[in-house]
């Protein structure tokens, strides 16, 4: 007994000596681990950095994103350690994109706060994304298990009892976005409210970066906007709203901009994914005691979804934003201006929209997942879309959307009423044919023709707008099809 | 005025040919369609007077139409509507609506406003027609 008492009480055992050891050997590696139905399950497509084991990688991947640091801590043996550590249980190569991994890791319930997606996100999308032994990560799915999904509220309103509160049923609702974004005063940005509303839209919406300007305070837009509204539903006998966006630079700014818009009888009310998650969910709920339609719109997703090698895919954000509670969320158009390959989108909007979903690697679906009743979140397409393309919308698409067309409606030469106008002719003269049987795919232009015989606004807008498309290849596409872009 | 509810206000009036596809469309779909008449078509009045039950055990789109084309002619003055329900889990609602008859003369809505403190103003659609008037002598 000559040794002192910080040797004779050191460590033996290989696992805890300390020093760096692998993360597979820490116990973030388990390929026999079976997955618990309470399990959070996360899929990482993995770009490791030249001469790492792609294994090893992915055992980082799940020590970083829960318990591990670099070293080894003895502190670790105070905890039921095992429980909390995620396990990476599979390892696959990307097809055909060389020293690219799919990596699977599950997460035990535990590790989670109740109803948090701050407290998820701190976790799966943390530290790990600036880990210096993997060049390129993306967060490309995951699945919620009921157990997790039970303590989250979900969408405020949903799509069901949107419709109903609505009145619109059978088709997809329209909308457009008030344009110019910047500069119109109060009293003009209502009358283009009340002219794309009485037109037929079924909503207008603010501009993500309209807010409370020198231009135009918020109060000044809230009373025109819900002016242009009210006279809109009087002419037409129909309900009507718009987006009034509450986005503010704090929370309190929020809450008086949103209870200014539910007192002057506004059915919906907006916000954007840039105020955080937090304020999202708090938002969710504020919506649900409010009887208010809550709109999201995905300002700065770009930044980090777009590319197929590093961030997360949009598909992930839309299962956390149907989570937090919003009711709308901008999903793609396919046809539009903005990025979308068509497989993906399809996965986008049965993310929000499906009671149920099974495994579609086409789609971009690695996990099943069980939404646990959590209400429907409406996919909302914009950007780039006219009424020419109405049979496109529908065919990919579907009913549970909100149509939105800005420039396809303020941009008709003969008015934003004549602009709201064709674009609603365009699209129930499509609905009917398609539930008539008809292969309105393919007779969709002149399915189209037809109807503007008896709606002049149509017929211009379809010749003015006929040839413009925008096809270029997406960025973000699916690694399980072939499709027109490389993978890279 | 047009009142437009409904998914295809804005086309030309159905004929008895296109009702019977969207009907055909509907029982394809296992949806119950239910016959709805009201001289009140406020845009929040959300319980039209039903023409009997939804038609759950009809099958046949003629017999459908029947029932539309009954209602028609006795209520030849009223807004009719069909509407159809869906009741898989998770949807359990109305899944497609519209207007198969009008009023001869629709005088649509004025909207009231009031004023109140501020620049807030207080609204109220109101029909012309159903005003002080009793159910069955407004249009």
């Amino acid at each position: 007994m000559s040794q002192a008492v910080e040797s004779r009480t050191r460590i033996k055992s290989e696992r805890y000596e300390s020093g760096v050891i692998p993360y597979a050997k820490m116990g973030y590696w388990d390929p026999d681990y079976a997955v618990k139905d309470t399990d959070i399950l996360a899929l990482f497509r993995c770009t490791p950095q030249p001469g790492v084991d792609p294994v090893e990688a992915g055992a980082a991947i799940a020590g970083e994103s829960s318990t591990a640091t670099w070293t080894v801590v003895w502190t670790d043996l105070l905890t039921a350690c095992d429980l909390y550590r995620a396990k990476a249980y599979r390892v696959d190569p990307v097809p055909s994109s060389p020293d690219t991994y799919f990596v699977y890791i599950a997460y035990d319930l535990d590790l989670f706060e109740e109803g948090s997606l701050a407290n998820l996100t701190a976790s799966i999308i943390g530290n790990v994304f600036g880990f210096k032994a993997v060049k390129a990560l993306r967060l490309e799915d995951m699945r919620m298990p009921v157990a997790l999904l039970k303590t989250y509220q979900g969408p405020a309103t949903g799509l069901v009892v949107e419709r109903e509160r609505m009145d619109k049923f059978g088709r997809p609702m329209l909308g457009a976005t008030v344009k110019p974004k910047l500069g119109l005063s109060g009293k003009n940005y209502g009358r283009v409210v009340f002219e794309g509303l009485k037109g037929g839209l079924d909503f207008l919406k603010d501009d993500e970066n309209i807010n409370s300007q020198p231009f135009m305070r918020y109060r000044e837009r809230f009373l025109y906007s819900m002016e242009g509204v009210n006279h809109a539903a009087a002419m037409s006998g129909e309900v009507k709203g718009h987006y009034l966006n509450a986005t503010g630079a704090t929370m309190e700014d929020m809450y008086e901009r949103a209870d200014f818009c539910v007192t002057l009888g506004s059915v919906i009310v907006m916000i954007d994914l840039v105020i955080g998650y937090t304020a999202i969910q708090t938002m969710g709920k504020w919506s649900r005691s409010n009887d208010c339609i809550l709109h999201l719109h995905r300002a700065g997703n770009s930044t980090y979804s777009r590319q197929k090698n590093h961030g997360m895919n949009f598909r992930v954000i839309c299962k956390w934003m149907r989570m937090a509670g919003v009711d709308h969320i901008h999903a793609g158009t396919v046809v539009g201006k903005l990025e979308g390959d068509p497989l993906m989108i399809k996965g986008f909007y049965n993310t929000l929209l499906d009671f149920k979903s099974e495994i579609n690697l086409p789609q971009g679906l690695f996990f099943a997942q069980d939404w646990a009743s959590l209400r429907k979140c409406v996919p909302v397409a914009s950007g780039g879309i006219h009424c020419g393309q109405m049979h496109q919308l529908i065919d990919y698409l579907g009913d549970d959307v909100v149509l939105q067309f800005g420039g396809g409606t303020i941009g008709h030469p003969d008015g934003i009423q004549a602009g709201a106008t064709a674009n609603r002719v365009a699209l129930e003269c499509m609905v009917l044919a398609r539930n008539e049987g008809r292969d309105y795919i393919a007779q969709g232009p002149e399915i189209l023709r037809d109807a503007a015989k008896t709606c002049g606004p149509l017929q211009t807008a379809l010749d003015l707008w006929k040839d413009i498309t925008f096809n270029y290849a997406s960025t973000d596409t699916a690694d399980f099809v072939e499709t027109a872009t490389a993978n890279r | 005025m047009k009142l437009t509810q409904g998914a295809f206000s804005f086309l030309p009036d159905l004929t008895d040919e296109q009702i019977t596809k969207q009907i055909q469309y509907a029982l394809s779909k296992n949806w119950a369609v239910s016959v709805e008449f009201t001289d009140d078509p406020h845009p929040r009045n959300n319980y039209w007077e039903m023409w009997g039950l939804p038609l759950f055990d009809i099958k046949d789109p003629a017999a459908v139409l029947f029932e539309i084309n009954m209602c028609k002619k006795a209520k030849p003055n009223y807004y009719v509507k069909v509407a159809c329900f869906d009741n898989t889990r998770g949807i359990e609602s109305c899944t497609l609506a519209f207007i198969v008859n009008r009023p001869a003369y629709e005088p649509g809505f004025r909207l009231v406003r009031q004023e109140v403190e501020g620049r807030r103003l207080v609204y109220t659609i109101e029909a012309y027609a159903p005003t002080l008037k009793p159910e069955g002598e407004r249009y």
